[in-house]
């Protein structure tokens, strides 16, 4: 590796270096907090990188990248893996030729997710190798390992991050050369890509053969790291967990893990046979601890109350000491909320008015949810208003029934709403039913992202665009009208009266550009007025 | 007050549009340019909803941890006056606080560049040469508010310093 000055670089930053440094062809994603950055800089540094309707169809395409020899990356926050994880498991039998790194970013604690889902299980479930970097320049070294692992065993490899990684900033000061992307080519190979039963069993035999290879050659890899220190204390560790603990007790034992799945037990083993007290510090789930344990070594999990949210180093210390007294009560602050301006405010003030049950999505408009509006009774995941708000129709008393309204924006639309509508169209409640799309022309929440309904790609260059009320008409729904909510309040009001009224399938599409993206949107606009876009009407 | 292989610990606190990333990537970068190990670690998903935003600075001779332990801020930058109560508990005994009242009228007059004044005051307590900050001034923020904020950054130093010697004296 050649020495470079040391620049600050974030987790996401240092990933999309590596892999511009690695070769990487294609890079793929949703965006979603807190991995979104890794795309962004992939593109700004001149890589290729695009954002997916969503994290199913990213991988899918990554996934022909790869088998087409090319190396890909794939990008998406923790929650996105469970829409991708039909490919996932799949492909880690049939394999791929080039490589396929996939980024999971984890977010312990919940700074901006739904859930705090430990996606390390992911690895183990899907039988695919798995890195957790620390720090920048690890996430950086291990994105590069990463995409050699996966091109020398022909397997998915994920690499684990979390918010802290992500988003924690520290220096990098060592960057390879950058390597030539590998030349593709189509190569047959029916038995082996093709996930039929009859070639699905000898595949799964195939990826258990690969994963005790590559356990082997995880307990001589160099990336696993022991630091001596006192024998009284054993620390195993990996990601920011080992930063927190190595900071709380300097002069213990440490065993620090890069590559997380297929462990090195044997390595594990002499480290824990050589200290008085061996402990496993790690964020969420103990999935060390229990494949550890599993194996049959005796080492120390942390207290149960230290699974929520995420370590620091004042909490490996109470996990040190044994303290499982009440910890201090979080610090006061303000909670997020919708921007002054922010177009949502108005519609989302008719549903309080008309005291509509709102079956919500995922969105800068979930925040109203919150007081002052308290305008949304349900949401889980990316584009379930729909079937809730239709589940909720099926079976409420007609009253309550035509009071319920499925709420998602434009992006989440996109992401998962399709096939919701669809199933609206396919099974009508009784009392019909309504979609409001809030459509302010962005995917706000991350930081204002393009999506195939903007007619923008990742770089905000323009391309084909999805009409948003084209697709439901097309799809079936007789009544679809496209209002600005916040210049005509009163006409949204009446128009929300009139097809909750009705037995009727409606789309409500209130649209107007966010209020923090317009100024930029005008400027895409503009710029764009005069490009031609292939295979455009 | 820092030894060179101490760990300085500096948390920057706001609501979000405050300019509370835009300070602490200022600061990592200076501490950086100075030759320290910086990491630098925040939660910025929700910040642009206006809601609370935080973000931990820490340098030295060898950084591990990216986050501050808890309580023990030896630096507690407050860009939003009205939070203040709310996170004083992050700043250890004895440690500095810096907000807007301690500016005066150097606030006021700030604006919206008030994030860089308040730097301009911790940059007197802090041991980065003047032109690692200069640099990083440069190299974080818009050239069309170079100036503005250069003179917000001026002024908060100017009012920083001798609360930074008196402590110095303090101490020795």
């Amino acid at each position: 590796m050649s020495i470079t000055s040391g620049t600050l670089v974030s987790g996401d930053e240092a990933v999309a270096m590596a892999a511009l440094d690695g070769g990487v062809a294609l890079g793929t994603g949703y965006p979603g907090t807190p991995s979104t950055e890794i795309l962004e800089t992939l593109d700004a540094l001149g890589g290729r990188a695009q954002w997916a309707p969503n994290e199913k169809v990213a991988m899918e395409v990554a996934v022909g990248a790869a088998l087409a020899g090319a190396r890909t990356l794939v990008t998406m926050k923790h929650v996105g893996v469970n829409v991708a994880a039909d490919v996932l498991f799949t492909v880690a039998y049939s394999g791929i030729d080039g490589a396929l790194v996939l980024v999971s970013a984890d977010d312990p604690g919940m700074s901006s997710s739904q859930n705090e889902q430990d996606n390390r299980r992911y690895a183990v479930a899907a039988g695919v190798p798995m890195l957790e970097p620390a720090d920048s320049q690890e996430a950086y070294n291990l994105t590069l390992a990463a995409l050699d692992l996966s091109q020398k065993w022909h397997i998915p490899v994920m690499l684990r991050m979390t918010t802290r990684v992500c988003h924690g900033k520290s220096i990098l000061r060592n960057r390879q050369a950058k390597q030539n992307e590998l030349p593709t080519h189509f190569a047959r190979n029916i038995r082996g890509r093709v996930m039929i039963p009859a070639h699905a069993r000898p595949a799964h035999r195939r990826l258990r053969e690969k994963l005790v290879e590559i356990e082997q050659w995880n307990e001589k890899c160099p990336l696993n790291k022991v630091i001596a220190g006192e024998h009284r204390l054993g620390i195993i560790a990996s990601g920011v967990a080992f930063l927190h603990a190595h900071e709380a007790d300097p002069t213990a034992s440490m065993f620090k893990l890069a590559v997380t799945y297929p462990l090195p037990m044997a390595l594990i083993r002499q480290f824990a046979a050589e200290v008085d007290r061996c402990l496993v510090i790690e964020e969420g789930d103990p999935y060390l601890a229990d494949a550890i344990r599993a194996a049959g070594m005796r080492v120390e999990s942390k207290p149960e109350m230290y699974r929520f949210g995420e370590l620091n180093v004042t909490r490996v210390r109470r996990i040190l000491a044994g303290d499982v007294s009440p910890e201090a009560a979080p610090l006061k602050g303000k909670p997020p909320e919708l921007c002054a301006a922010c177009p949502y405010r108005q519609p989302f003030g008719v549903l309080r008015k008309l005291n509509c049950i709102v079956a919500g999505d995922i969105g800068c408009y979930t925040l109203g949810a919150l007081p002052p509006l308290e305008a949304m009774d349900s949401q889980l995941c990316m584009g379930a208003s729909l079937g809730v708000g239709l589940g909720l129709r099926h079976v409420l008393p007609e009253a309550e029934a035509r009071r319920v309204v499925s709420v998602i924006g434009d992006s989440t639309f996109m992401h998962s709403g399709i096939t919701g509508l669809v199933e609206m169209v396919y099974n009508p409640p009784a009392t019909g039913h309504v979609l409001l799309i809030l459509d302010n022309g962005t995917t706000a929440m991350t930081g204002q992202q393009e999506h195939p309904a903007t007619g923008r790609k990742l770089g905000h260059e323009p391309t084909n665009r999805v009409k948003i009320e084209d697709l439901c008409k097309a799809i079936g729904v007789h009544h679809v009208d496209v209002i600005d909510a916040s210049a005509d309040a009163e006409g949204f009001e009446k128009l929300l009266r009139d097809r909750l009224a009705g037995n009727e399938l409606s789309v409500i599409i209130a649209r107007k550009p966010c209020i923090l993206a317009a100024g930029k949107i005008r400027q895409y606009e503009k710029a764009n007025a005069e490009c031609q876009v292939p295979n455009a009407e | 007050m820092t030894l060179p292989n101490e760990v300085t610990n500096v948390i920057v606190c706001g609501l979000g549009g405050q300019g509370v990333i835009k300070a602490s990537d200022i600061l990592a970068d200076a501490a950086c340019r100075a030759g320290f190990d910086v990491k630098k670690a925040e939660i910025h998903g929700m910040s642009q909803r206006g809601g609370s935003v935080s973000s931990d600075v820490r340098f030295g001779q060898q950084v591990f941890s990216p986050m501050v332990p808890e309580g023990e801020a030896d630096y507690l930058v407050v860009v939003a006056p009205d939070q203040v109560a709310n996170v004083l508990p992050l700043l250890r005994k004895g440690g500095v606080l810096i907000e807007s009242s301690l500016l005066g009228e150097t606030a006021a007059t700030a604006g919206k560049s008030l994030n860089v004044a308040l730097l301009g005051a911790l940059s007197a307590y802090l041991p980065i040469a003047p032109g690692c900050w200069q640099e990083a001034l440069t190299a974080n923020l818009d050239a069309k508010w170079q100036q503005l904020n250069a003179r917000a950054f001026a002024a908060g130093y100017r009012v920083g310093r001798p609360h930074a010697d008196g402590i110095r004296h303090a101490v020795r």
